[in-house]
């Protein structure tokens, strides 16, 4: 034996190890890969918002000096399967939203190809469009099933007659705006086809390589195996990039018209607003039925939202309340109306993010009502199982959360009154409101272990790293798992070529791939030992149940926040938040920190900023780009502060970790929109809250 | 983008004489309005003559107490201009207000001046928009209309201007430069930027070729004593919402002198000459402060979305001089 024990690596707050290579531009994003004679993707986007296209006259832009070719639908080749319509690109002439692929034109350069893009000229048949959500919507129907495949509705007892008998009733309506991700690095895919044209490869900017490789290879009627997509370094994607999208299809299909050459097509910041996902505005009518105390005998979370005609995507904002609080009376419903509008999709803590917004401020009213501080209501309220299916917590923390967070926030002791407190010309106020996220987990990872000639663990999996800190933690884990040092492991991900990996999606990407990791360590120290000899190898599979069955498992925290709003102005300043969470084991503090501020910061530009205002006449998004689309910036965000509670869940498989990306986004906006009804006197209860709001 | 042609000629003249020459041709200065433009389809410029380094890029003593202000100077550069910061603070404050640290150091003071509205609908070539193609309909009057203008609009347009920097001119009383085909002449600021009425495609009185050189700014004591409050939805890189530039005197409790000027509110840097003349005079209170607000607001016009300007405006109005108050006080 020449090991020597080694320290762990899990725990430890390393820095990125592909810091160094991004900031000095050496690490490649999609675009960047310098592939011989590239050719470029100019798109042409709908200008009705439902329609047919009538006529494409192509004849201006194929004139232009340096065009390969102009796609139509009348020319796009027929793609195998489209029974998902989001990707029927160019297939028929029906225009099903604005800003919708009509045609594309590949050039020799980008200037040429937007340029092109710009000749073609498309004439349409309209037709009267729907654009609009409303709570009465004529069309509202109840979806199969909700994102994350739950039920739609759930009832629990008779929460009507609870509420008709209730001390205290809540019922308040509260309103999210339609919002979208916007990741620094745009959507971007460079497509090869090789000469003979049966081989695709798609340099991506994705949350999953090998589920753009299923999707795109399904649409294309090829074997899996033939389409490799490489994707190791990833700016950014709050889960727009958690599928693949429109985009990688057209991309795919111009690059076939010019086989053997690359086609780079990155979209615009304003493209970014039609085709890549946004997160559904919501209706949500809260009503709670209480004792005088504050004890909750009635929850009813009743929810509207939009989707697509083509397309559904059910956001689940009601399911936060099916497992939240103790009621004995309970009812949570979706409703959906389809419109003529791009297809919504997943924005970090889809469901969670704007569900939690509507419950903590309709607490939060509670509290008020009943005189209760909002901490201790939420204390009054703690079900000592989960509510939803009578099991047992796995490691529900949210009450040190809240007593824990209160006493470093400096909550005690304050005024209840609204409006109460002034300094200078600003109206001061705190808030609090809960957090939580479900422990995902995505079976079926698989990672490969090979020690190599430089005495080093080479470790593959096709995971991938947004930007979160997914390759360092991975690295960690896995040298844990080897039991050797750091130094001698190294991880590559962002590849189909590297075994199967699921979605960075739900915050489920270090456990799920870190349980393939450990089982692969686990093999290959079984067949190898501890003194390997290079070339030596194994794989190995996460287990399809790495959690323990019949626990409920979910991360907790706690969010406290302090807010001025201006007398005069009603210009709103968030000085200092701060959020406490539990998630179980953290496998590197620094990235875990990076992204519970991340999610706190996209939490606060939520509260204040984040709107995408659509056109009814057009149907468009019309602020849609960064100068317009608010969000955060750095002179908004101040005296920020996360941290946790360490420990680690015994049942949350063998890290005992649950994920850190998306729960700090969760119940943020209550916190603030709480603290400025503190500050002012004012509730606000549609986002975002805007200084108009606040003006007297 | 389209194609174009780039030319940097020798002097000022020279390049008067070639964008009076050639209906394509337009000027180019920091490029941080023109160039995101030409990106997005609203300009298509055949030729860009750079007049950057023709101009004067100092700020230098004028004999009558004022200040020139060399037309390529930076936003930047001006704001921190000594000078600027004691004898004109409200200018200093409104450009640091503007932009960002990278497009201030870009931006110049002439290209300030000519930075176009950012209404969605002017810079989105799919919908119509009168400014942009004129006779194709205003879009944002029934549209999305939160940054509309309240006072001095028309039934063509009802886009405000964007410039920070330009509504403390305004209020200032500054002095554009300018070179045409026809020679120089003097064009004051209010003055400069135009009411939409019928031709909204005009953002100023200049023709075509007139070049600004310079800014002047007139010997103003009581400028020293001014402010610049812009009220946006996020704390930095934002436009108005609403914004005040205000200087104000006071003497023993009386107005002596005042200058005020609104941004957000107007297609041009709005002077409120109602709300100083309601104010001279009379006494330095918040109820005179709000009194002249609301005389200046007297003839506003408010849609679905931007109702909430008047009551803004009035209070930031409000907010700023009794800041200024203060300070006199102390």
């Amino acid at each position: 034996m020449t090991t020597t024990p080694s320290t762990p690596s899990v725990g430890r707050p390393l820095t990125r190890l592909e810091g160094e290579a991004k900031v000095t531009g050496l690490a490649p994003y999609a675009y960047e890969y310098a592939l011989t004679d590239p050719l470029y993707l100019g798109p042409v986007l709908s200008t009705v918002a439902r329609g047919r296209v009538s006529a494409v006259d192509t004849a201006r832009a194929e004139e232009l000096p340096g065009v390969r070719a102009v796609l139509t639908p009348a020319n796009a080749e027929r793609l195998a399967d489209t029974e998902d319509r989001e990707f029927a690109v160019l297939q028929s002439d029906e225009v099903s939203f604005r800003g919708q692929f009509v045609a594309a034109v590949v050039a020799d350069t980008p200037e040429t190809a937007r340029e092109a893009a710009g000749l073609v000229d498309v004439a349409y048949e309209t037709l009267a469009h729907d654009v609009t959500l409303t709570a009465d919507h004529p069309r509202l129907y109840r979806p199969e099933e909700v994102n994350t495949g739950v039920e739609a509705d759930t009832e629990q007892g008779d929460p009507d007659a609870a509420l008709a008998r209730a001390a205290v009733v809540v019922d308040r309506t509260y309103r999210t705006p339609m919002e979208h991700n916007n990741p620094m690095e745009p959507h971007t895919t460079v497509a090869l086809w090789d000469e003979g044209g049966g081989r695709l490869t798609l340099y991506d900017s994705t949350q999953g390589a090998h589920p753009v490789r299923h999707t795109v290879a399904g649409v294309f009627g090829l074997d899996p195996e033939r389409v490799r997509v490489v994707a190791p370094y990833v700016g950014g994607g709050f889960g727009s990039k958690g599928s693949a999208h429109a985009h990688n299809v057209l991309a795919a299909m111009a690059a076939r018209a010019v086989p053997g050459r690359p086609v780079k097509f990155a979209l615009t910041r304003q493209q970014m607003f039609s085709l890549v996902g946004y997160r559904t505005p919501t209706i949500q009518r809260l009503r709670l039925g209480a004792d005088r105390d504050g004890r909750l005998d009635a929850v009813v979370h009743d929810v509207v939202e939009q989707t697509s005609k083509i397309k559904e995507f059910a956001e689940q904002s009601g399911v936060c309340t099916r497992m939240m609080y103790a009621a004995p009376h309970r009812r949570t419903t979706h409703r959906l109306a389809p419109l003529d509008a791009p297809i919504p999709f997943w924005m970090r803590a889809p469901g969670e993010a704007p569900g939690m917004y509507a419950l903590e401020s309709a607490m939060d009213e509670l509290a008020h009502e009943c005189g209760v501080d909002p901490v201790e209501l939420r204390l009054r309220n703690e079900p000592p199982v989960d509510p939803s299916t009578g099991e047992p917590w796995s490691d529900r923390a949210l009450v040190r959360c809240l007593r824990e967070g209160a006493e470093r926030f400096g909550w005690h002791g304050r005024d209840p009154a609204p409006g109460a407190r002034r300094e200078g010309d600003w109206l001061v106020g705190t808030g609090v409101a809960s957090a939580m996220y479900p422990h995902m987990v995505n079976p079926g990872s698989v990672a490969e272990i090979r020690y190599g000639e430089d005495r080093r663990y080479h470790v593959g999996i096709g995971a991938a790293d947004i930007g979160t800190g997914a390759l360092t933690a991975l690295t960690q884990i896995a040298a844990d798992a080897l039991g050797r040092p750091l130094s001698e492991v190294v991880v590559s991900i962002g590849d189909t070529d590297l075994p199967e990996a699921s979605v960075a999606g739900g915050s489920s990407g270090t456990t799920s791939w870190g349980a393939a990791l450990v089982a692969a360590a686990r093999v290959f120290r079984a067949e190898h030992g501890e003194a390997p000899a290079p070339g030596a190898s194994a794989r190995g599979t996460a287990p399809e149940d790495t959690a323990t069955p019949g626990y409920s498992q979910y991360s907790f925290g706690a969010h406290f926040v302090e807010a001025r709003v201006h007398a005069d102005t009603g210009e709103i300043r968030v000085p200092r938040m701060l959020g406490l969470f539990s998630v179980g084991r953290v496998v590197n503090p620094r990235t875990a920190r990076s992204q519970f501020l991340g999610g706190m910061v996209m939490g606060l530009s939520m509260a204040l900023y984040e709107q995408s205002v659509v056109d009814p006449a057009f149907g468009h998004v019309v602020n849609h780009d960064l100068a317009q689309y608010h969000v955060a910036v750095h002179a908004d965000v101040s005296g920020l502060e996360a941290d946790w509670l360490e420990g680690e869940d015994p049942h949350a498989g063998p890290l005992g970790s649950r994920g850190v990306g998306e729960i700090g986004i969760v119940g943020t906006a209550a916190a603030v929109a709480n603290a400025c009804h503190h500050a002012t006197g004012v509730r606000v209860r549609n986002l975002p809250l805007t200084p108009d709001l606040f003006l007297r | 983008m389209r194609p174009f042609d780039y030319t940097r000629p020798d002097g000022p003249a020279d390049a008067v004489a070639l964008v009076a020459d050639d209906p394509g041709a337009a000027y180019l200065a920091g490029g941080t309005n023109l160039v995101d433009h030409m990106k997005l389809g609203v300009a298509s410029p055949t030729r860009l003559v750079d007049v950057r380094g023709l101009l004067g890029n100092r700020v230098e003593e004028l004999p009558g107490g004022g200040l020139r202000i060399g037309a390529s100077v930076p936003n930047s550069d001006l704001a921190a201009h000594p000078a600027v910061r004691r004898r004109y603070p409200v200018l200093s404050a409104a450009l640091l207000a503007g932009a960002s640290g990278q497009l201030r150091n870009a931006a110049t003071t002439g290209g300030n001046l000519f930075q176009r509205t950012r209404c969605p609908y002017f810079q989105d070539t799919t919908t119509p928009c009168n400014k942009r193609e004129p006779g194709t309909g205003c879009s944002a009057l029934e549209g999305h209309g939160r940054d509309n203008a309240v006072l001095g609009a028309s039934d063509h347009c009802v886009a405000t201007h964007p410039s920070d920097m330009a509504v403390a001119l305004a209020a200032l009383g500054a002095e554009a430069r300018v070179l045409g085909p026809g020679g120089e002449r003097v064009v004051p600021i209010p003055g400069l930027h135009r009411l939409p009425g019928s031709e909204p495609e005009r953002d100023t009185v200049l023709g075509h070729g007139d070049l600004i050189t310079a800014v002047d700014l007139p010997h103003l004591p009581v400028a020293a004593r001014s402010a610049y409050r812009k009220v946006r939805d996020r704390a930095s890189y934002a436009f108005a919402l609403v914004s005040v530039a205000a200087a104000l005197d006071v003497v023993d409790g009386t107005v002596a002198d005042v200058r005020i000027a609104f941004g957000g509110l107007a297609h041009v840097p709005w002077r409120a000459h109602r709300a100083e003349e309601a104010l001279i005079g009379g006494p330095a209170t918040e109820e005179a402060f709000r009194e002249a607000a609301r005389a200046e607001l007297a003839d506003a016009r408010t849609g679905r979305d931007n109702a909430f300007k008047v009551p803004m405006a009035v209070n930031t109005l409000a907010s700023t001089l009794r800041g200024l108050t203060a300070e006199e006080a102390r």
